[in-house]
């Protein structure tokens, strides 16, 4: 953009912020410099024309609250103004410490276009004549990142309209077509999630932004529904993933010195002749014995029978499963 | 040659009306502010500064004689405006900025371990309140971890001074004595993690916080080296190097959860239900454990190496199997064993 286009842009908006009455296109190319022409000529009139509509596109990207109206009855054409209350941000009184928390998550942002967003958005509050010191800190930062889903469906949760997207789970082959009224956006443990109604299931299903394949297709009108009040949406996540109970009881020999990891783990360890005896809580003997494997010979079962036979019964497999590969890949 | 060229050009000038239109609100808020602090503060030059003044200056009310137009008095090096035209206040928040900030101000409200939290939450919201429906923002954050731990931590760094840790290493599945010097606390993908020069790497290091098991304050300050720098964690905490060796295996369908789990170089689809995923690792002993833990689903493609490794462990575990097994309860009085540490492991 110019230099007189800015001018232009910038004379146009603190014009329609002074005015009251709507001023149509004609009277607004007869005030603000810049729109000078010649409104009989007709290629000049449609160059003014478009010139305005494009003034007009990039006030409203920018988020100036762009009225349209008309003056009185017997005007036609429509006009325009900028209402001060909608323009204008809202007093914000922050204290220098809630200042310094706001500038501190401004910055820890990842992904580039909420960082740009996060930053002129503390532009505003600092031209609102808040200061923020630039060097505090809370002593542990999060890194915030998201998804390229994010965006879309936040909006989209925003604006209460349905979507579609491609969804892979890891198991399945190819991803399946999606359809959700989106509620909200979620993150747990440090993952994305969206939650609402799956318009397919009829139920309330989430799904995980890091899965979504490919852009999210907005296919529904604003307004289109309404979340249940008062959702939690947490818990709609969390319902799946929430803690594990650990009160099973396993006795394990683990070799002098190794296994480190299953030593952290343990609640007794007991040292002995042939290795150290530890006993490890656990909830599923099955994911506790796929644990153990991973210590191959560093680490023999004693106790209950069903880890040791599952343990047994994987290292049978894995052993055969990975004979011949070996030897042929040893012979090459 | 005043237009700016194609690429980015729009956003710029996008850019600058934005900042134009913050511009005199921002210096009606701090009048005989000096132009080298304004510009520092607002991340331009001093030069781009003075030329968005010169043409606010030009810019008024309808009229545009001089009592209409933006006015400014210079005093030095010294700036106060002295007529606002009319745009005295910033334009409000778009939805993208209000939602930037909030979900950032939650995630910190979530975060386990920030000083001053109360302080956060003063601040989400008040800024929930200024920008109204905007962010009925349906975003929620929840970060659980371990708050005991991290907060002592954190006690620990803020102290500046340098720690004796005893730190689990996954990667070599050991448990081992070292003494830092913390740069800083961070979290990421939902992990708390403390970032130091390691004496003992003699490198910067990320160290997991649910992976220290203990810290000894030193009667030493903390000395970062000045060559020292922090990672780059745009990408994760992990961003593999492509001098690691790579593995690549025949994973069946019930495990291909690893491909989300773990950073691939590449999967690709292999005979029947198999995919082959190749990934690099920092440590072939590493490989070997995850091979045996992920089971019989999962075989080694390459290196053969690893598949021996992954083969004889299998055989030597197996053996001993075949022994005959001490008494399980054959055992005399425990020794110490921190029960709180089981609840940090998986």
């Amino acid at each position: 953009m110019s230099r007189t286009r800015t001018e232009r842009l910038v004379n146009l908006v603190i014009c329609l912020l002074s005015t009251r009455r709507f001023l149509t296109a004609a009277q607004i190319a007869a005030t603000v410099p810049g729109y000078e022409h010649d409104p009989d000529d007709a290629r000049d009139h449609e160059a003014f024309q478009r010139k305005f509509e494009r003034d007009k596109a990039e006030l409203r990207e920018l988020g100036v609250p762009l009225e349209t109206g008309t003056a009185s009855v017997f005007d036609s054409e429509p006009g325009y103004r900028i209402a001060r209350r909608e323009y204008a941000l809202p007093d914000i009184p922050l204290e220098p410490d809630e200042a310094a928390a706001v500038g501190i998550a401004a910055r820890l942002w990842q992904h580039a276009g909420l960082a740009a967003a996060a930053s002129s958005g503390l532009a505003k509050l600092r031209a609102a004549g808040v200061d923020v010191d630039p060097q505090a800190t809370l002593g542990l930062e999060p890194m915030v990142t998201v998804d390229p889903a994010f965006a879309p469906l936040t909006a989209a949760a925003r604006d209460r309209r349905e979507v579609g997207f491609d969804y892979r789970v890891p198991d399945q082959d190819a991803p399946t077509r999606r359809r959700l009224q989106p509620w909200g956006v979620v993150c747990w443990r440090g993952r994305w999630y969206v939650v609402g109604h799956d318009l397919d299931r009829e139920a309330t299903r989430c799904f995980r932004l890091s899965r979504v394949v490919g852009a999210v297709r907005v296919t529904g009108d604003p307004s289109a529904y309404e979340p249940p009040a008062g959702v939690d949406l947490i818990s709609h996540v969390a319902r799946w993933s929430g803690p594990v109970e650990r009160t099973g009881r396993a006795t394990v020999l683990a070799a002098p010195g190794r296994a480190a990891g299953l030593r952290r783990w343990a609640v007794e360890v007991v040292a002995g002749p042939d290795g150290d005896r530890l006993v490890l809580p656990y909830a599923d003997p099955e994911s506790l014995a796929r644990h153990l494997v991973g210590y191959g010979p560093d680490v023999r079962v004693l106790d209950p029978p069903e880890v040791r036979e599952a343990v047994i019964q994987r290292l049978k497999e894995i052993a055969s499963r990975h004979d011949d590969l070996a030897t042929a890949g040893g012979s090459r | 040659m005043t237009r700016p060229t194609a690429k980015g050009g729009s956003r710029t000038s996008a850019d600058r009306l934005a900042r134009l239109l913050n511009l005199v609100p921002y210096l009606l808020a701090r009048p005989g502010i000096e132009i080298a602090e304004a510009a520092g503060d607002l991340a331009v030059t001093e030069r781009q500064l003075r030329e968005d003044l010169e043409l606010l200056w030009v810019c008024g009310l309808p009229g545009y004689g001089p009592g209409d137009l933006i006015d400014m008095a210079f005093d030095g090096d010294r700036v106060t405006i002295t007529y606002d035209a009319g745009i005295d206040r910033p334009l409000r928040l778009t939805p993208d900025e209000a939602l930037a900030l909030v979900v950032a101000l939650r995630m910190l409200a979530e975060t386990p371990g920030v000083a001053n939290r109360e302080a956060v939450e003063r601040a989400l919201a008040k800024i929930e309140n200024a920008a109204g429906d905007l962010v009925g923002a349906p975003v929620e954050v929840r970060l659980p971890a371990d708050v005991g731990r991290v907060e002592a931590l954190r006690g620990a760094v803020e102290g500046g001074r340098a720690l004796r840790i005893t730190y689990y290493t996954a990667a070599r599945d050991e448990t081992t004595e070292r003494v830092i010097d913390p740069l800083r606390m961070l979290m990421v993908s939902g992990r708390a993690y403390v970032e130091a020069w390691c004496r003992r790497a003699e490198a910067v290091r990320l160290f997991r916080a649910d992976r220290i098991d203990a810290v000894t304050e030193l009667d030493e300050s903390a000395v970062v080296p000045p060559q020292a720098r922090p990672h780059d964690l745009s990408d994760g905490a992990f961003r593999p190097s492509p001098d690691l060796p790579l593995i690549t295996l025949r994973v069946g369908r019930g495990e291909r959860w690893i491909t989300e789990y773990y950073p691939c170089e590449e999967v690709r689809a292999g005979d029947a239900d198999h995919w082959l995923v190749s990934l690099r690792v920092t440590d072939l002993g590493w490989a070997r454990r995850f091979v045996l833990g992920l089971g019989p689903d999962v075989t080694v493609v390459a290196p053969a190496e690893l598949a021996e490794q992954v083969r004889d462990a299998a055989s030597a575990a197996l053996d001993a199997y075949a022994q005959p097994a001490p008494d399980a309860r054959r055992a005399p009085a425990p020794t110490a064993a921190d029960p709180a540490l089981a609840a940090g492991s998986r």
